[in-house]
């Protein structure tokens, strides 16, 4: 885990980065790392610990080592660290912290955002280093008054000792910085939290995002900066044959044209020229291995693979034998499209390669990895390189792809000058790493009681972890495309047997917010209900009664909760049903449909009411949704994450489809690509948190799957139309 | 070819191409980066500025077509705008990308509705997309910034 990419080429990163995330879905911890105290040289700041800056103003910093996409990490986390430094939240400053082997995710073992792991991993870390910090500040402060440490108390940025003594965070930092730092380092109990669960904390990145002048990576603006526009092979896969760019060469304001390893930069002083002379590139494209891919090849792949038999990632019990005892057999068929992340902010990166030095100044979720394959790719050592994290607009999973960065260093170093690269929208929609396309096949016996007995259950669909982490993938299971299933939550007496079937369909996949929670979380909760309707069973009852209430974790539960959940689930369901007034009478076209799911350690029941039209166009009246995430370090921006993953998870599930034809892919804009807007959200979210002092689960993906099977479940109590085939468009629940 | 226009209260005129968006005379020419791009096609609202008070995408309103007029930014539009107060007491952004845009189009609702309907809120802030799902929080602080003075 010390040497974290060994690996420097471009080519060679598919192969390497897997021991990035060697310690990926295994949920090791490291040591304590080496001791990061330091000074800072101009004498401005000490440092106690890699999370604590005080300045000798009294000025508190506190680093944040995730990236902030929305999901609070900018709050959240200075919050841990404040709770037990004993500073107030309103007066700390933030910043990025650059990448450094002491801020790895031990979670996912490396610094990257995702997996919904930043406050799981940073839960006791961050704590431990506030309160570390303070015992430091404490310890100092006693030693210049000569009395005991028990005497001494730290409140609001200032250390009190005995007989009114007294002396500021910031005149005892640099000699704070000095003490030994603390082995045992006790925290407060909850009942003592003053930070943490605050109910009135605000965002600290509010302000800055309201009055506009928060960085974001296009905002970016170096000395000497050019803007780069871009023009990539539409063909997944393709490469650039010839190209002429006598126009563009001599269009006013442009300063370079440049070809790189995916395509053709044309660099100049604003990027409307850029854009507009890249327009003038006369092209020809080499199609690649995937030139005459379409969906109907596309899908065929899929269906053949999905006739192989796969690999099993769980089982118990004899299954064909539970078969044979079942009093009725079910059978569905789902499947589901590729879907693109589509951030609001494009990819985009600001690069200055020099000879001896790069600047990468991007909007990233992966910034530790960036200095690896920028040395690959421009000859430099990956300490020669700096890696500054702006604010992202929107992630989603796809900025844990480096590829914008490489493109931008790749840019900067053959025009010999400072870039900006910028993708437009029609860059980023059709050069994304998609969600995978899947089908889903479920078989289920059921006892003469209507109970499931047997089930077995077999995806097919593309592993993203083959190209981004090869090393988590093992004997043909992708830890992350069986997520949401392999902690299959119900009891199944007769058996069990669940398979995976890996299949390439050569369009480039990426982990897209709850990555395969939505594929199997997203299937079997539509077919539970399937099930209840079969079994003539109410569907939340016949969920609760079917509960595996001594669940535990199953191998393949890399980010899952890692014990027994049917207890919260129960409950979880009971006040949905509670909340949502299940069951209560409902006009002709409208239905309540329900679903759950433990993902990320945090367990949602949800409840979505619809109105589904005589041609099936569906609208979202409410959500009603019981979330148990254990602890809450920052209520409101857990409600926020909510109230997000109902959002993007309803795009996903009601418009969201990429296609590909001719190997290129055709959506290309927010006019064919749909996406919802203010007047689509659901009239009404209605959600609520278990009031629990349990740890933390993760919030920023895990909603996004369980919006999907609730909304499909109350389309079909509406309509009696079960839709299958994702997305729920009219044309699909017809033909359903 | 010169071409000179108010942008929050000041007078300046940029020397670029008349086909320029005025997004990118905003972002690039002035380096004024509050006003974002999302699509290039007016689909998504991102780039939304105030000319002469009213909403438009500034990427598809050409600087050429802006000569004499007034154009407002989020930088113009104070810190203290009434929706900006209601956007930061509901904590509304979460990336924050899209919220320049969203708050300009709010802004320019409110000055010629005093007390919108959810209707009204869904017609004109429709075409401002937030992939954040912020929606409940943008509609709710669009309501609060209408009872403010």
């Amino acid at each position: 885990m010390t040497n974290i990419v060994k690996n420097e080429t471009r080519r060679d990163f598919l192969k390497v980065s897997g021991t990035v995330a060697g310690g990926l879905a295994l949920g090791f911890y490291l040591p304590s790392g080496p001791r990061v105290a330091q000074a800072d040289a101009g004498g401005g700041y000490a440092s106690p610990n890699a999370w604590v800056r005080i300045g000798l103003d009294n000025t508190v910093t506190i680093m944040v080592a995730r990236s902030e996409m929305g999901q609070d990490v900018y709050t959240s986390m200075p919050m841990l660290v404040a709770e037990e430094l004993e500073v107030d939240m309103n007066k700390i400053k933030v910043e990025f912290a650059p990448p450094a082997e002491v801020y790895i995710n031990a979670l996912l073992g490396g610094q990257l955002t995702g997996g919904s792991t930043s406050v799981r991993d940073a839960w006791e870390k961050l704590r431990k280093a506030g309160a570390s910090a303070r015992m430091m500040l404490i310890a100092a402060a006693a030693d210049d008054w000569g009395v005991d440490t028990g005497s001494c108390k730290a409140m609001d940025g200032v250390v009190t000792g005995p007989g009114g003594k007294r002396a500021t965070y910031g005149s005892l930092a640099a000699k704070a910085s000095q003490m030994e730092v603390p082995r045992d380092v006790p925290l407060k109990p909850a009942s003592q939290f003053k930070v943490v669960g605050n109910v009135r904390q605000k965002r600290l990145d509010t302000p800055a995002k309201v009055r506009g002048t928060a960085q974001f990576g296009i905002d970016t603006r170096i000395p000497g900066m050019k803007y780069a526009a871009v023009r990539m092979p539409p063909m997944i896969g393709g490469k650039v044959a010839s190209y002429d760019d006598s126009r563009a060469k001599n269009y006013p304001g442009v300063q370079a044209v440049v070809q790189y390893s995916r395509g053709i930069a044309v660099v100049a002083d604003d990027y409307w020229t850029a854009k507009k002379a890249a327009a003038t590139l006369d092209v020809r494209w080499d199609g690649g291995p995937n030139a005459n891919l379409d969906m109907r090849g596309l899908w065929q792949g899929l269906e053949q693979a999905s006739a192989q038999p796969g690999v099993v990632f769980r089982e118990h019990g004899d299954t064909d034998a539970g078969m044979m005892e079942a009093s009725k057999t079910i059978t569905a068929e789902y499947r589901l499209p590729f879907v693109s992340h589509s951030p609001m902010e494009p990819m985009n990166t600001t690069a200055d390669v020099r000879g001896d030095k790069a600047t990468i100044i991007t909007p990233t979720q992966f910034q530790q990895l960036i200095p690896h394959v920028v040395a690959g790719a421009t000859g430099l050592k990956p300490e020669q390189v700096e890696v500054i994290t702006t604010f992202l607009g929107g992630g989603f999973g796809r900025r844990v792809e480096v590829d914008y960065a490489i493109d931008a260093a790749e840019i900067s170093k053959a025009a010999g000058m400072p870039v900006k690269m910028l993708w437009s929208r029609e860059d980023d929609m059709t050069h994304d790493s998609y969600r995978p396309a899947g089908i889903y096949k479920f078989t289920a016996g059921l006892d003469s009681n209507g109970k499931l007995h047997a089930l077995r259950f077999h995806s097919t669909s593309p592993s993203i972890s083959s190209r981004l982490f090869p090393s988590v993938v093992k004997d043909g299971i992708d830890p992350f495309a069986v997520e949401g299933i392999d902690n299959f939550p119900y009891t199944a007496d007769g058996g069990l047997r669940f398979t995976y079937q890996m299949h390439d369909t050569g369009v480039t996949v990426g982990y897209w917010r709850a990555v395969s929670h939505n594929l199997n979380a997203v299937t079997l909760e539509s077919f539970i209900d399937e099930l209840a309707t079969a079994a003539g069973k109410d569907p939340i009852q016949y969920r609760i009664d079917m509960l595996d209430m001594g669940s535990t974790k199953h191998q393949w539960s890399g980010l899952s909760a890692g014990v027994p959940v049917g207890p919260r689930m129960k409950r979880a369901l009971e006040e949905v049903r509670r909340k949502s007034k299940w069951g209560k009478k409902m006009a002709k076209g409208r239905g309540q449909g329900v679903a759950v799911m433990e993902g990320y350690n945090t367990v949602i029941a949800m409840v979505a009411e619809v109105t589904v039209s005589s041609a099936y166009d569906v609208q979202i009246d409410k959500i009603t949704a019981v979330v148990d995430a254990g602890t809450l370090i920052h209520p409101d921006q857990a409600l926020a994450q909510m109230q997000s993953c109902i959002n993007y998870g309803q795009s996903a599930c009601m418009w969201g489809e990429i296609t590909v034809k001719n190997g290129a892919v055709e959506q290309d804009n927010f006019d064919v690509y749909r996406v919802a807007r203010i007047n689509e959200a659901p009239k009404e979210l209605d959600i609520h948190f278990i009031k629990s002092d349990g740890v933390p689960g993760g919030l920023g993906e895990p909603g996004t799957p369980v919006v999907q099977p609730a909304i499909a479940n109350a389309i079909f109590a509406a309509t009696g139309k079960r839709p299958r085939t994702l997305p729920y468009t009219p044309e699909n629940i017809r033909a359903s | 070819m010169k071409i000179a226009f108010q942008v929050n209260g000041k007078r300046t005129s940029v020397d670029v191409a008349p086909d320029t968006p005025l997004l990118w005379v905003l972002r690039d020419t002035l380096g004024m980066t509050g006003t974002k791009f999302g699509c290039g096609k007016a689909l998504c609202g991102a780039c939304t500025v105030h000319l002469n008070g009213m909403a438009v995408r500034s990427c598809q309103t050409q600087i050429g077509s802006v000569a004499g007029q007034k154009v407002t930014t989020i930088e113009g539009l104070g810190g203290n705008h009434r929706v900006q107060r209601a956007w930061m007491a509901l904590d509304v952004p979460q990336c924050g990308y899209c919220q320049p845009g969203q708050m300009m189009s709010a802004s320019a609702l409110l000055a010629m509705n005093k007390n919108p309907s959810d209707q009204d809120i869904d017609a004109f802030m429709s075409g401002n997309i937030c992939r954040c799902g912020t929606y409940p929080r943008i509609r709710a602080a669009i309501k609060a910034a209408a009872k403010m003075s």
